[in-house]
């Protein structure tokens, strides 16, 4: 294609100064650019009102849209379950049959839990969830794992509190807008969230890959303990993630861990809950300490 | 003359005797689809990994490689920021790259003037090469912790769709040269 008449400004002045302007704006931009990607990468919350109005402004679209996610998902399990309807019902025959000799043994070791509980004294509650909520966004074309969930300040949610589906831990709210707010989710390399095996309560920590697999590490290095199909569920250590959540399944152990696929899919979440944060007090005092505490001492020189 | 001076130079749209574009619809239709192209983020999957290709990124490319002036060179600036809003980028990301990419797209056009669809396809898939490595690199310091690279599906899912997605773009842009207003 030939060039442009646009760029071919002759003798004329203002369409040379126009097109000289145009080239100026477009580098000031690359340096503008530049220096507001500097803010924030030291300040990742500096731009959080602009997103969170942009999500507000989003969110219409992003309702209907879960809305159509839940419905198609429902069509294509229905049609799946009719394809293998007479195996399912054989092997489901089975199941409810162990697992109605299960239940009479849970009724009964729940009965004594509950006897010794008040023979203890210790009176368990339960949190209440703050709000019930849909996924209504995520970053899709980024290596950053986010989320965005549609209720926000106005319904009580605030920054810290963890978000959980019906399946597992699904994140943490890090900035909220009036109806919206904007979640980490484990999969991004930035959430580390304390874990403990749910058989033997092996401590350990579960960070994201960004590549949809997260990766298990135990706090006590040396032989490695994981096999296959490990279940991990949140230790409530940190204060903010409440203890018991279940968080990853480890799928292959190598050297000093496992990498592991998670307990709850965020695509396959209806709905998710927004919790209270488990140990809020303990979360201040520990950015207090971290915000008091002094710069790493330097070295000696000699 | 509106079909005139904003079909950019290229094929001239003929028009009824008494109707032309509406000058709205030809000036902003490009800026709007790239706009929505952006909020792509807000549709129904939930991902667990980046597997959506950069549509808003990939439409600016288009628009640029069809209609050369119809989008003015500092472009990149408005449209960056508003793609950062939403993508997840750490914000100014979006801004630098966008910005980067118009500015290289003038100097390809420059150097190579007269291009094919294979050359196009060869220019779009160097300029979303880039911009994806850059992205996770962004990303990456913003996480503070090196990513792995896990661009890979999706550059390649980029690079197949961007010739849809320029046809998608000569879609709209005979929606945009429809002669709607009476003169």
């Amino acid at each position: 294609m030939a060039r442009s008449q646009d760029r071919r400004p002759g003798f004329s002045r203002r369409a040379q100064v126009g097109i000289f302007t145009g080239y100026v704006v477009a580098v000031a931009g690359v340096l503008l650019g530049a220096v507001l990607l500097v803010v924030s990468l030291f300040n990742p919350g500096a731009f959080s009102f602009a997103r969170a109005s942009a999500a507000e402004v989003a969110r219409p679209l992003g309702v209907a849209g879960a809305e159509t996610r839940v419905a198609s998902q429902g069509i294509f399990a229905a049609i799946g379950a009719y394809l293998n309807a007479g195996r399912q019902n054989a092997e489901l025959s089975r199941e409810v049959a162990a697992a109605r000799a299960n239940a009479v043994a849970m009724r009964a070791i729940e009965a004594e839990n509950r006897r010794l509980k008040v023979l203890l004294g210790i009176a368990e509650t339960q949190p209440r969830p703050i709000a019930a909520a849909r996924l209504i966004g995520s970053t899709a074309s980024s290596s950053r794992r986010f989320a965005v969930l549609s209720v926000g300040s106005r319904q009580g949610v605030s920054k810290g509190q963890p978000v959980r589906g019906g399946g597992g831990l699904i994140g943490r709210v890090i900035e909220t807008g009036p109806d919206t707010a904007r979640i980490l989710l484990v999969t991004d390399p930035d959430n580390v969230v304390p874990v403990r095996r749910a058989s033997d309560g092996l401590p350990g920590f579960v960070q994201g890959g960004a590549n949809g697999r997260i990766d298990i590490r135990l706090i006590n290095s040396g032989i490695n303990p994981l096999h296959k199909g490990d279940v991990f569920v949140t230790s409530g250590s940190g204060g903010i993630y409440p203890p018991g959540i279940p968080v990853a399944v480890a799928t292959e152990p190598h050297r000093d861990g496992a990498t592991g696929h998670l307990a709850s899919d965020p695509s396959d979440a209806d709905y998710v809950l927004v919790l209270p944060m488990y140990q809020p007090t303990a979360v201040s005092a520990l950015e207090a300490t971290q915000k008091a505490a002094p710069p790493p001492p330097e070295d000696e020189k000699p | 003359m509106i079909g005139g001076r904003f079909a950019g130079g290229a094929a001239r749209v003929r028009n009824p005797i008494n109707r032309a574009p509406s000058l709205l619809l030809a000036v902003g239709l490009p800026w709007l689809a790239i706009m929505l192209a952006a909020m792509a983020s807000f549709s129904p999957i939930i991902a667990s990994a980046p597997v959506l290709p950069p549509l808003s990124f990939m439409m600016l490319l288009g628009w640029r490689m069809l209609r050369p002036t119809l989008l003015p060179v500092w472009a990149g600036l408005p449209l960056g920021a508003w793609d950062d809003l939403f993508s997840g980028q750490p914000f100014g990301s979006g801004i630098v790259l966008f910005s980067g990419a118009m500015l290289a797209m003038e100097a390809i056009d420059a150097r190579f003037l007269w291009r094919g669809f294979a050359q196009d396809w060869l220019a779009g898939a160097a300029l979303l090469a880039a911009y994806l490595l850059l992205s996770a690199g962004f990303a990456g310091l913003a996480a503070g912790y090196p990513l792995p690279m896990t661009i890979g599906p999706q550059l390649l899912l980029a690079v197949v769709l961007f010739p849809p997605v320029t046809r998608i773009v000569a879609v709209i842009d005979r929606l945009r040269l429809l002669p709607l207003k009476r003169i």
